[in-house]
């Protein structure tokens, strides 16, 4: 073989990178599989099934949003006989009220970064702000 | 009928995957088996290529030019377009890969009445190249929130800034748009391009239509199609796979299948096919050569090895023989020693 020099190096360097997410994993600690804190409170029902909160919880958010926003549908959705507002921290956080042990394990884990928190206010952030008012 | 080949190819392994993932346990064939193995043809076949091509002798300096050689002090030399140091074929084959300069320089040719013919600067090749290549960069690093435990911070601020527009949840990036796009202008300019028309073949469409499937797919996905899409699960099977310990716990959306087959699909068929450019590019005699003909000679690897033979060093092989058949010779034979003493 010509050029072995270069060539060799360069194969080496592309094989590492492409084989790159083993090297990483090996020499970091896993995390542990994320585990979302069931509501404290003990509800059961959500405005809908698990599986599909799973899913699709983003999409769900993204379309109350728009609603609410910017068609001014603040209406309120009745799920199973119990009433919901439109809104993550008047619906969604009033069961799931801690977002470091709800929201973030999954997204964490994931890299997920919403931009729902550059406006919203966790129940804990939002406590102390009415605190200091 | 080119083309509708590869479409048809494509849909062919569409169903494939779709069908097949339906099946009882096929799941583990799908997710684990086959990456497994596209994986393994991908770097096997990639390191045989390069090898070959590392065994090709070059016989000529071919380096393409566009500029002034270096020569004499008074001459300006053109160091990016005839490189004559290795810093500067470096510095080429960088600019050569970050800006696809060479694209930047394609021209059209047209035939007026007249008869005239004209040149023009065409920079369509170069747009879309640019926007294919650098959305599925851009895509294949943001992948790796999938496969890297804990995802490191930097691919938090990729995802940002591809995302900035903020349009829906999950946002939605521009290199999603841009991978889309690219497949469809690069593939369109094979359609409508009359002479590219006539050189392209079923591998120059076949990338481009999987790749495009592969993004759609992958677009359907994150925004459409997401029942059972639950991408916590989908990371542990991606970490499994690169820990070698991989699982598929509950189950997966057979749209995820399709995305995964049709990788597999790109990567065993990469390293046999036109997509080896990315390798190629480095290897290519034409752009990483020096243009320094005039002051290093150039050998050709096949020549034979011919040993310089001066008429001296041939004198002294055969002068026995030369006396012996009475030609002329520089340098006598020397006088034999017990010849001598016989004579006394
Ligand atoms: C050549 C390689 C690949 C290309 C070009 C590609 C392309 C895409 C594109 C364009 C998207 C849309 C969202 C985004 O850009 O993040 C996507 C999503 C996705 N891809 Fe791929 N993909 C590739 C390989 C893979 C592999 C190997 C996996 C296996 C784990 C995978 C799993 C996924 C998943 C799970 C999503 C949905 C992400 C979400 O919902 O946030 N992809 N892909």
């Amino acid at each position: 073989m010509y050029n072995k020099r270069f060539i060799i190096p360069g194969l080496v360097i592309f094989v590492l990178f492409v084989t790159f997410p083993l090297w990483f994993n090996a020499f970091s600690t896993a995390s542990p599989v994320p585990k979302p804190e069931l509501p404290p409170g003990g509800e059961k029902e959500c405005v809908a099934p698990a599986s599909e909160m799973r899913d699709r919880h983003m999409v769900l958010l993204n379309e109350w949003r728009d609603g609410v926003l910017r068609d001014g549908e603040r209406d309120v959705i009745t799920v199973g006989g119990k009433q919901y507002r439109k809104g993550l921290q008047m619906a969604c956080m009033q069961c799931h009220t801690s977002k470091e042990k709800f929201c973030d394990t999954c997204h964490d884990y994931t890299s997920v970064n919403p931009f729902c928190w550059d406006c919203h206010l966790t129940p804990e952030e939002a406590a102390l702000k009415k605190e200091t008012h | 009928m080119k083309y509708a080949f590869s479409f048809l190819a494509v849909i062919a392994l569409i169903l494939i995957a779709w069908l097949g993932s339906q099946i009882p346990g096929m799941p583990y064939l799908f997710g684990i088996a086959l990456p497994y193995l596209a994986m393994m043809i991908f770097l096997g076949g990639f390191v045989y290529r390069v090898v070959q091509w590392g065994k090709s002798p070059v016989p000529f300096s071919i380096q393409t030019t566009c500029g002034q050689g270096k020569s004499l002090d008074f001459i300006k030399h053109d160091r990016l377009e005839a490189p004559d140091t290795t810093a500067e074929v470096v510095a080429r084959m960088f600019l050569e890969i970050v800006t696809f300069r060479s694209l930047f320089r394609n021209t059209k040719s047209e035939l007026h009445d007249g008869p005239k013919i004209t040149y023009e600067s065409s920079k369509w090749l170069w747009l879309f190249a640019i926007i294919f290549h650098y959305s599925f960069l851009m895509v294949v690093i943001r992948h790796m929130r999938l496969f890297l435990d804990p995802a490191p911070f930097w691919i938090a601020w990729l995802e940002f800034g591809d995302g900035l527009f903020q349009v829906g949840a999950p946002t939605w990036y521009m290199t999603d748009i841009g991978l889309l796009a690219g497949c469809v202008l690069l593939f369109s300019r094979r359609l409508i391009t009359r002479h590219v028309r006539f050189i392209s073949l079923v591998n120059d469409y076949f990338p481009l239509v999987l790749i495009f499937a592969i993004a759609a797919t992958g677009i359907l996905m994150r925004y459409f199609l997401r029942t059972e899409i639950d991408i916590v699960n989908i990371k542990q099977l991606a970490v499994g796979l690169v820990t070698f310990s991989p699982v598929i716990g509950t189950e997966i959306g057979a749209i995820f299948y399709i995305h995964l087959f049709l990788v597999c699909v790109l990567l065993a068929y990469f390293p046999f096919s036109k997509l080896m450019h990315f390798a190629g590019v480095f290897m290519s005699p034409t752009r990483n050569m020096k243009n320094n003909t005039r002051a290093a000679r150039h050998m050709n690897p096949w020549n034979p090895k011919i040993i310089p033979h001066s008429y001296g060093g041939y004198e002294d092989e055969f002068r026995e023989f030369m006396v012996e058949s009475g030609i002329p010779v520089e340098k006598e034979l020397p006088p034999k020693k017990d010849e001598e003493k016989d004579e006394e």
